[in-house]
């Protein structure tokens, strides 16, 4: 598999399937691991980092289930390729932006990857459709202990896995869920989910990373604590939360119908008006109508588009992705008119035999 | 409704909800990516570098605390005083050799100190004897830089040694 070759197919955690997928976009298991004989990140020595690659990809392509991973060698890619992956979310920026030695092997259909020198050896990614942490979790378990037969953990028995930064320490595990709230946002009940949230010591953050900005309405959940407490726990802490939070944001949709259907109907209908004729659009303002339309379609008033088609242009319509699929550089406001293109080959085709009035 | 930074209008509205109360910030297209580009993504929040930079002023005098930055790691060297700042630890050792520093800050952050989740299902060497190497790549390393051949050639042998002991506990690879 090429990197050309991943910019057209879209990954198996975007197919807008699984349970909840109108508002829980992905579940996503992340794990932490260090080589027990090697300092941690900060202070390895260039040789060190290409001592751990070298290491891990040897042990990694050994094992039968993992071998089919596509390797990838970050510090060769060009800046494109590595922004490419990120908004993917394939690899962190972290890993995109850091210096040195480092790789990502990724799954053909998206649903793992296996960072290495990140912040931490192995950051082992896996990621799935919808709310489904608990199948998550097996995958991930499964792919944690074939690793684990092949290379030495640093892990004390007390503190168990030990990570470059003690608020990872113990399991390594961050267990999220992408949710998309936007009637939530809407009626500005967001605060006090996140308060009640932070509470019970679980964080929220945007999109992209810390500063949790509403990018699309789209919110992390995920686990603060990494010690004390199973797996299986932490996975069940989050797993139990989703659940009210996706109640919440459906009643707040409910009550946007019920007492401002119009505004709710003109939102949508402008949103997706702007997305089909635009000229020239920038990548907040995309996020920002293609959220409303999402939530459009999620509540029927709009009928002739699906949700894989928008999670899809989530994505698509992000810088580095639109550059790969042009073959091409673009400067941001070449973007805007590559983007504008975009949406109006892909929702008017969507649209097209649908409307015989249309003349 | 104006960028709150320039006189461009503002088309991004920010709801910044790491705070005690949500703030909202309304900033041009230019602003709003200065403002939300540094995020990385999983960086320790603000709150933990606080935490860190809180938890050693309290309890400690300025001659203890002193001290304690002086601490260094015997394996990858790191001094507490660089954990403190960096907010990352230098090696697995650490988590042993500042043991009791660090028990009070890990408690704090996650509320425990014993891990209660998966174990590796083989436990090849102790820790101890896997960091020895880590302290002699260290040594290697110093040597070469002061051009000491001699010795960096027999501390190479010795890290040869222990890197073929313990390939000889892995367990062969699984037939393709
Ligand atoms: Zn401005
Ligand atoms: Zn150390």
């Amino acid at each position: 598999m090429k990197l050309d070759e991943l910019a057209n197919q879209c990954g198996e955690w975007l197919r807008g399937a699984g349970p909840e997928s109108d508002i829980v976009v992905s579940s996503r298991i992340r794990l932490a691991r260090n080589l027990a004989d090697y300092p941690f990140i900060r202070k390895c020595t260039e040789q060190d980092r290409r001592a751990i690659v070298r290491s891990l990809r040897e042990r990694i392509t050994s094992v039968k289930e993992l071998s089919k991973a596509t390797y990838i060698d970050v510090e060769e890619l060009s800046a494109i390729d590595r922004q490419f992956l990120v908004e993917r979310q394939l690899i962190s920026r972290e890993l995109s932006e850091s210096e040195g030695a480092r790789g990502v092997a990724i799954d053909n259909n998206e649903q793992f990857s296996l960072m290495m020198n990140e912040e931490d050896h192995l950051r082992i990614q896996v990621m799935h459709s919808g709310l489904d942490l608990h199948a998550a979790w097996q995958r991930m378990n499964r792919i944690d202990d074939l690793i684990e037969e092949q290379v030495s953990y640093a892990f004390h028995d007390q503190k168990g896995y030990l990570t470059a930064c003690p608020t990872n320490v113990g399991t390594g595990a961050r267990i999220s869920v992408m949710l998309h709230l936007p009637a939530l946002v809407i009626t500005r009940h967001i605060d006090k989910v996140f308060r009640s949230l932070q509470k019970i010591s679980l964080a929220v953050r945007g999109l992209y990373g810390e500063g949790s900005q509403a990018m699309g309405d789209f919110y992390q959940i995920s686990n603060q604590i990494t010690l004390g407490k199973s797996e299986e726990e932490l996975v069940k802490q989050v797993s139990d939360v989703a659940p009210m939070l996706i109640n919440y944001e459906r009643r707040a949709r409910e009550v946007l119908i019920r007492d401002s259907e119009q505004e709710l109907h003109d939102r949508v209908s402008r949103a997706y008006g702007i997305l089909c004729t635009a000229k020239t659009i920038s990548s907040e303002e995309t996020m920002h109508l293609l959220s409303s339309l999402r939530m459009g379609v999620n509540l029927g008033l709009i009928s002739d588009l699906e949700i894989p088609t928008i999670n899809k242009l989530f994505i698509h319509t992000q810088p580095a992705h639109l550059q790969k699929l042009r073959g091409e550089e673009l400067d941001t406001s070449e973007r805007n008119i590559e983007r504008a293109n975009y949406l109006q080959r892909h929702l008017r085709k969507n649209t097209r035999d649908e409307t015989p009035g249309d003349n | 409704m104006k960028c709150q930074r320039c006189e461009k209008p503002a088309t991004f509205h920010i709801t910044e909800l790491t705070g005690d109360t949500p703030q909202e910030l309304h900033l041009c297209a230019d602003h709003a990516q200065a403002y939300l580009a540094p995020a990385a993504a999983e960086e320790p929040p603000e709150s933990f570098l606080g935490a860190l930079a809180q938890q050693f002023k309290v309890g400690q005098t300025a001659a203890q605390l002193a001290r304690l930055d002086q601490k260094a790691c015997p394996y990858c060297g790191i001094t507490f005083y660089e954990f403190r700042h960096a907010g990352r630890l230098g090696c697995p050792h650490d988590y042993v050799c500042f043991a009791e520093d660090l028990e009070p800050l890990i408690l704090n952050i996650h509320g425990a100190t014993e891990h209660a989740g998966k174990r590796p299902k083989r436990h090849a060497q102790s820790l101890n004897q896997q960091t020895e190497l880590i302290r002699l790549r260290r040594e290697m390393k110093e040597a070469v830089d002061r051009e000491d051949y001699e010795r960096a050639s027999q501390l190479r042998d010795e890290i040869r040694g222990i890197e073929q002991g313990s390939e000889t506990d892995s367990p062969p690879p699984e037939p393709a």
